[in-house]
């Protein structure tokens, strides 16, 4: 099963897809150690492009190939030649002229990471590109669930917020439906995106209507930072149909678990109370969980590119 | 593969098992300090009958972990490796005595990509290795301490070793590549 590049969802078949998630926990269980390395991809390069700001993806790529043994670049743009003039392209390939063996990119623009993979020869993970994909994040949700539910049968999940602009909303939604979840959203018209059809989810206007039901809460991060107008009225209107409030929180189904991708927006889709309890509620909340196994995520698909040249 | 000759039967495994905990004890005065670490996953079975074996006869029982060097191997250019298995040490191996088992020695390679991930876990007193079985062949400066048969093989010949544990029966058999 030749895989070169992680670009996005719709590119995995669901055995390439379990191999990833089930080879997770060994890599998982090397962070466990007292000594959190092994020497598997010593003498590589893996170089960080990050055109968009990001801290979680970045540093667990980060310290994902370093539990790997690993060399890490890290490529900040805002230092950069960028600023003199040379394109994006001339300045990656200056970069590979440095014999890095993995790219991991992220931009703001949709489909730049699959034009980047294009044209360079080496593998390339997609960090994120626009509204497009974000198939690590996707992955490591999908190893959360798996770890939790210890099987991937009858899983019926609820994501919940601005889809318009969320490139995980769009990986999740391919990568749970490829493996039969039952998936719904749920979101303001105004937030939902023209192209919704293409995946085919159920969606409803107030998270009341699931919450009682769903085996996984998915809220999603209000992107302000994308939103040149204003698409809903006011926090408070939008907290009264969408948002994950305590009362909320306490009606979610027996054995049901809550995740984010995170950074969380306090008071907007979650009640910044309920993020406060995470420590007691572990077997709920899994929003510290899903960055945990993020960098686990990450080492099985660094080595999984890496292993195979 | 094609099967040329069997090496060992069931009675043969189990009396090769019991000559070499009786070795481990004696060369060690006894098993107080031992630790047993199985390298997956073929030497998880004869680890298991071997830490039994002294378990019954010393009447004590003996901490036993799995490890698996899938991290530490040196050949990761050439094939791909997904087909993991669990490390799994849950106690201090710091001045211990590590009676490390594997099922065949051939290179010595399996042995090197070990010893560097024993090492990462802590600094024992000892290394002692237990094979079944010794094929030839070396490219590394390693050898067992304690050996279930020395077979000598050509290198067109694979030794194929099954245990009830795994595929229902206890055999070494030599087979053609």
């Amino acid at each position: 099963m030749e895989l070169r590049n992680i670009i996005s969802i719709d590119e995995l078949n669901k055995e390439q897809i379990l191999k990833i998630i089930e080879s997770t926990i060994y890599f998982k269980e090397v962070l466990e150690r007292d000594l959190k390395k092994v020497p598997a991809l010593r003498g590589k390069t893996v170089v960080n492009l990050f055109y968009e700001p990001s801290t979680r993806t970045r540093t667990s790529f980060e310290i994902a190939a370093k539990r790997l043994s690993a060399d890490v670049l890290n490529f900040a743009p805002s230092t950069s030649s960028l600023k003199k003039g040379e394109t994006e392209l001339d300045t990656i390939k200056t970069i590979l002229a440095m014999k890095a063996d993995l790219a991991v990119i992220r931009h703001k623009d949709s489909g730049f990471v699959k034009y980047i993979s294009d044209n360079i020869n080496i593998p390339v993970i997609n960090g994120g590109d626009g509204r497009h994909s974000h198939p690590t994040q996707a992955l490591l949700d999908l190893f959360t669930i798996y770890e939790h539910f210890k099987s991937m049968d009858k899983i019926e999940i609820a994501i919940v917020g601005d889809m318009l602009n969320s490139r995980v909303a769009r990986s999740d939604i391919l990568l749970f439906k490829q493996m039969g979840f039952s998936v719904f959203t749920v979101c303001p018209s105004m937030l939902l995106p023209e192209d919704m059809s293409y995946f085919g989810t159920e969606n409803f206007n107030s998270i009341d209507d699931v919450i009682e039901r769903c085996d996984v809460i998915y809220m999603l991060r209000m992107q302000f930072e994308r939103q040149n107008r204003k698409l809903y009225p006011s926090v408070r209107e939008y907290n009264r149909f969408f948002s994950l409030d305590i009362s909320r929180f306490k009606k979610m189904k027996k054995g049901s678990i809550l995740m984010h991708p995170g950074p969380v927006n306090r008071g907007i889709e979650i009640d910044g109370r309920i993020l406060d309890m995470e420590e007691e509620n572990m077997e709920r909340i899994k929003i510290s969980e899903q960055v945990s196994n993020g960098v686990a995520v990450r080492m099985s698909l660094l080595h999984y590119l890496l292993s195979q040249q | 593969m094609r099967e040329k000759a069997t090496v060992l039967n069931e009675s043969d495994m189990d009396r090769i098992v019991k000559r070499i905990a009786h070795e481990i004890i004696e060369r060690n005065k006894g098993s107080n300090n031992l630790i047993f670490l199985g390298i997956q996953k073929k030497g998880i079975p004869l680890t298991e009958r071997i830490k039994q074996h002294i378990e019954n006869l010393e009447k004590t029982k003996i901490s036993y972990g799995k490890l698996d060097i899938s991290f530490y191997r040196d050949d990761i250019n050439k094939k791909i490796k997904t087909d993991f298995n669990i490390t799994d040490i849950p106690f201090e191996i710091k001045d211990k005595d590590i009676i490390l088992v594997d099922d065949v020695l051939f290179t010595g390679r399996t042995i090197r990509a070990a010893l560097d991930a024993i090492m990462d876990f802590g600094r024992p007193k000892s290394i002692q290795l237990v094979v079944l079985i010794d094929r030839g062949h070396r490219e590394l400066p390693i050898r067992a301490d304690y050996v279930g048969k020395n077979l000598p093989t050509s290198l067109n010949e694979y030794v194929e070793v099954k245990f009830k544990e795994i595929e229902g029966e206890d055999k070494v058999s030599i087979c053609w590549i």
